[in-house]
């Protein structure tokens, strides 16, 4: 009895019309916390006593970073259900995350070289959580180049999906490679901030732009799922009603 | 309100940071939107031909 | 009379062995490419030996790892061209030891030569004798698990056009620890310093690949011949 919440998230045409509904409220959500966490972290936040104003650059780069993230295990965890179930749906969930995915990581890497520029004096320094989000980044133009590169749909999406377990389960391997590396070559993180513990006026901002971010993920999701789904759909009845209501 | 934008001296850095993530969260929305509505006219054209075989 | 799993698996690295010999020329091909990108660092960048010996590590590494590489996309091209894999799949025999077996022959032709190659080009970039093992075994090693990695990559791009780049970028990031340790491990050869730590993470991965690498991969063959 508690599977069929589970059953009905297989069925394309429910899954479309819950996106549908659910896409305005994330919207809105996501874009309203934005602006509260970018007042906080810009104005409100006081200066850090050793970087001063150069650490409100976290407000940008952490959100980007858990972004490519969470987008990442998103994406395997839905290749996962779409391969062990055959699911069409998570397969449409798991392409609709890779575009999002791959272009946040390039955010987080470019705020953090530009955070890293002051301290380093450089744009780059292989520092450990930079190389893994470049790592990272590999990963998912690796998934997209995989998709495009095989003609048939169904094909793709289970060959992609495969890869995307692989990846995911060499993620922990790959950061704790590249940090035991960095290690041993001493290379300087600046993504540390000068006080021990961050006080409640830093820290608030950053968990509301986290929110935020995690809220405009969700978003751009149920956008990008409903035209996959459509993609994948061969009974039409259900598709003409969908698009006639809309 | 200069001493804002001039961010203590890192303005180069932060502002930057800032408008490179905005754009990317604009493109994004963009992109989303955009696939959406593509997929939605493929599939009523298939719908037009009479089936939906993708 | 059914044969074992394993025995069936033996047979395909005897056979992959014995045709592999026939297209000799195949298999020579990795090992001249690293002979010659290991001459393009010298020439690049400096003849000095002492300068040399602070990069060989690196550059054999890479070497080795791209040169693998190279030979990876031949491990399924003729047996999916000609409806072999497709039997082996069809066969009710375990694929993942099929495929387990086709791995390791390729790491036979492939990775071994590498490792027992290297030292040669170690020593043009300078690396002491006593370094030598030091080079043999992680390389040895770290091909195995990258064959064992390269196999599910392989797999995934089976009848895809011109899959050489494709493969490389899905494997070379997968593959970025096995780099990490291993050139670590040399490179502590190099100046003369205990290599045990390196090696046993490296020996730890080629375990987990050797356990798991097979069972994706065979997956990723069934997926391809849907």
């Amino acid at each position: 009895m508690a599977w069929t919440w589970f059953h009905r998230l297989a069925s394309p045409p429910h899954v479309y019309a819950l996106a549908s509904r659910l896409t305005p409220w994330f919207a809105w959500a996501a874009a309203a916390l934005i602006v509260a966490g970018l007042y906080g972290g810009l104005v409100l936040a006081p200066p850090d006593y050793q970087q001063g104003d150069d650490f409100r650059i976290i407000y940008v780069h952490a959100p980007s970073a858990w972004m490519s993230l969470m987008v990442y295990v998103t994406m395997a965890v839905a290749a996962a259900v779409g391969l062990i179930w055959r699911m069409k749906v998570a397969h449409a969930a798991a392409a609709s995350c890779a575009a999002i995915g791959a272009s946040f990581t390039i955010a987080a890497l470019a705020t953090g070289s530009l955070w890293g520029r002051k301290m380093w004096g450089t744009y780059w320094e292989w520092d450990p959580r930079l190389v893994s989000e470049l790592i990272l980044l590999f990963l998912f133009l690796g998934y997209m180049a995989l998709r495009s590169a095989i003609d048939d749909l169904q094909r793709a999406d289970r060959a992609s999906a495969l890869l995307a377990v692989v990846g995911v389960v060499n993620v922990p391997i790959i950061h704790y490679s590249v940090l035991w590396w960095n290690s041993l070559h001493q290379a300087p993180s600046v993504m540390k901030l000068g006080k021990p513990e961050m006080p409640a006026a830093m820290l608030v901002p950053l968990l509301i732009m986290l929110a935020a971010f995690t809220l405009l993920f969700v978003y751009l999701l149920l956008v990008r799922l409903r035209g996959e789904i459509l993609r994948r759909e061969r009974t039409a009845s259900w598709i003409r009603e969908a698009l006639a209501d809309e | 309100m200069s001493e804002f934008l001039y961010m203590g001296g890192y303005a180069a850095f932060v502002w930057p940071s800032y408008a490179l993530t905005l754009v990317i969260v604009v493109l994004n929305v963009i992109w989303a939107r955009r696939s959406l509505a593509r997929a939605r006219a493929d599939a009523r054209r298939r719908l037009l031909r009479g089936g939906a075989t993708p | 009379m059914s044969t074992s799993a394993l025995a069936a698996a033996r047979l395909i690295l005897a056979r992959d062995l014995r045709l592999a010999l026939r297209k000799r020329g195949q298999f020579v091909q990795p090992l001249a490419f690293f002979a010659i990108v290991t001459t393009l660092f010298p020439l690049s960048i400096s003849p000095e030996l002492a300068r040399l010996r602070e990069i060989a590590s690196g550059v054999l590494w890479v070497a080795a790892l791209l040169a693998s590489l190279l030979a990876l996309e031949f491990l399924f091209r003729d047996d999916a061209h000609d409806g072999t894999l497709e039997q082996f799949a069809l066969s009710g025999q375990s694929l993942t030891w099929l495929v387990f077996a086709k791995t390791t022959a390729h790491w036979l032709l492939t990775g071994v030569p590498l490792a027992l190659m290297a030292p040669l080009a170690g020593m043009a970039l300078g690396v002491p004798y006593a370094a030598l093992p030091g080079i043999i075994v992680p390389i040895a090693l770290g091909t195995l698990v990258l064959s064992l990695i390269g196999a599910i990559g392989a797999a995934l791009t089976l009848g895809v056009r011109r899959s050489g780049v494709l493969l490389t970028l899905l494997t070379l990031p997968l593959a970025m620890p096995v780099l990490i340790f291993g050139a670590q491990a040399t490179d502590l050869a190099i100046r003369g310093v205990s290599f045990a730590a390196p090696l046993y993470l490296l020996s730890a991965m080629a375990v987990l690949g050797v356990t798991l690498a097979p069972l994706a991969a065979s997956a990723a063959v069934r997926i391809s011949l849907e």
